[in-house]
């Protein structure tokens, strides 16, 4: 399990636009380095990630090599509702993480 | 800083280190291999249609100190409702190995359609966004960016 | 003749230009905006990663003796706070200064019975970012003990002897030159302010003695090897020239 830092409210008003700020620890391991041996080392990279709210996706983004390492991604979402939202992150080894949060709207 | 009788002083030594390669790079002429491959991934994604300028903002820092690591936001002008939306976000570039940076994909769920992201650039080049609104239409914006790279390295 | 004139030229060298107190600046200051601007964010500092693992590791009972941090330390925000400030500090039983790293690895071998952790490994990393971490904010202030003082001195000596085949010192680059640019960079004073730190260039944390190593091979001297005696006399004298200055970890720099 990759350590995840998440970083939104915990209460919105209904309608309000909220910012979302993820981190996850990942190499991204662009496939393009070469080694001590002199052979390339593989890619290895985290190519999707995506963000339900109460199981709707909210947002989605396809992840390529040149995303740095650590993938930092922020985002936007309207707070329609109390619930919880998701956060999925996909690496090559089809291998998903998921994180949750909840979140308050009054 | 005077050194005396030896033969080359540290200011011209530093002067070398800087020559042996460590220079700045400069912005690329736009006709080169992986500028090809940059307008043809643009193409596989649009078809025919036409690339509007607007409404996009690409914000990348003009100079960078580290190439590994450069942050960039994307942002577009939009309502952001049922009938007048950002559907998607593309990122290329032009000098990386590959021409993809990243693809978001929003909705009228977002609310704004702006997103952050850190990105790696190889080089100093121009980086380009797409904006798909709802309507299937096209908009972009391009930044250019000088990629420094660190006089101490490992290794 | 020559050898009059370097002996002139070395001592001239040693004396030359160490930063007055008031004109010290942290490598923040020297940091693109938008490098400062990552590490000013704790919600999205990538070495913030790393104190979050730490803090992790700091509860996980480990070795033959079953034991956590936690178990002899306690709540690290009590307990560790200044700690990071004052390394490296001397080790009696050793005799010499440990750095923060040693500390850590003497206290897995020495009361939890467990191996030490590798030099540069992310569990190292993690734990010395999250204990520096509790020190955040505070001055760098190593205690002035006697026995110190000949480790300084052999640090100093390091410092500003020239190395390698370019055969700078240190000094040279990071006391009379500092602000100036080394192609596209700009040279910064060499204050250990924020380490572990998350340098972009490594993308991971890493520590200070890694830190040190780049910059010897970048002079094309052989590096110390981690751990190496003079490695933590020069750690100990890069903390004492940052006296007073202010602790970042974790600090994010090109």
């Amino acid at each position: 399990m990759a350590r995840v830092l998440i970083n939104l409210p915990a209460r919105a008003k209904r309608g309000e636009v909220i910012e979302i700020k993820t981190l996850i620890a990942h190499p991204m391991e662009t496939g393009y380095r070469v080694g001590p041996t002199g052979t390339a080392i593989p890619r290895d990279i985290i190519n999707r990630f995506v963000c339900t709210y109460n199981d709707a996706e909210v947002f989605r983004a396809e992840l390529f090599p040149a995303i740095a390492a650590n993938p930092f991604i922020a985002f936007f979402t309207v707070a329609t509702e109390s619930g919880e939202l998701a956060f999925s992150w996909t690496d090559d080894h089809v291998e998903t993480q998921t994180e949750v949060r909840q979140i308050t709207v009054e | 800083m005077d050194v005396g009788p030896q033969s080359a002083s540290p200011t011209r030594r530093l002067i070398l280190l800087a020559a042996a390669g460590f220079g700045l790079t400069s912005l690329a002429a736009p006709a080169d291999a992986t500028s090809a491959a940059m307008e043809e991934a643009i193409r596989a994604l649009v078809g025919e249609a036409a690339i509007n300028r607007g409404k996009v903002k690409l914000e990348l820092p003009p100079i960078v100190e580290n190439g590994n690591t450069v942050p960039l936001t994307v942002s577009v002008e939009s309502p952001m409702t049922e009938t007048d939306h950002v559907a998607s976000i593309h990122i290329f570039n032009e000098k990386n190995p590959q021409p993809y940076v990243a693809a978001f994909h929003l909705g009228p769920r977002a609310g704004r359609a702006a997103v952050s992201a850190r990105i790696r650039l190889a080089d100093s080049q121009r980086v380009t966004a797409i904006a798909r609104l709802g309507d299937g239409s096209f908009w972009s914006d391009s930044a250019d960016v000088i990629v420094t790279l660190a006089a101490c390295a490992e290794g | 003749m020559k050898t009059v004139v370097l002996a002139v030229v070395a001592a001239a060298a040693a004396a030359a230009a160490e930063i007055a107190p008031e004109d010290r600046r942290s490598g923040y200051d020297f940091a693109a905006p938008e490098t400062r601007a990552m590490q000013d964010d704790d919600t999205a500092n990538p070495g913030i990663l790393g104190v979050l693992q730490g803090e992790t590791l700091w509860t996980r009972k480990v070795g033959a003796a079953d034991r956590s941090c936690a178990d002899c330390h306690g709540d690290a925000r009590l307990s560790m706070k200044g700690v990071a400030a004052r390394y490296p500090a001397f080790d009696p039983a050793l005799g010499r200064p440990v750095d923060l790293e040693q500390r850590i690895n003497r206290c897995r071998t020495e009361h939890q019975g467990a191996e030490p952790l590798t030099w540069e490994s992310a569990d190292l990393l993690a734990l010395s970012a999250f204990v520096a971490f509790q020190s955040r904010g505070l001055p760098i202030a190593l205690r002035s003990t006697a026995e110190l003082r000949p480790f300084l001195d052999q640090g100093s000596e390091l410092f500003h002897r020239r190395e390698g085949q370019l055969n700078l010192s240190c000094s040279q680059c990071h006391d009379d030159n500092w602000g100036k640019r080394l192609a596209g960079s700009v040279i910064p004073q060499g204050h250990p302010t924020g380490y572990p730190v998350y340098r972009l260039e490594w993308q991971s944390l890493g520590s200070l003695q890694r830190r040190l190593r780049n910059c010897m091979i970048g002079v094309r001297a052989e590096p110390f090897e981690y751990g190496a005696p003079e490695a933590v006399a020069l750690e100990l004298y890069l903390m004492g020239r940052a006296s007073g200055m202010t602790l970042e970890t974790p600090a994010v720099r090109p």
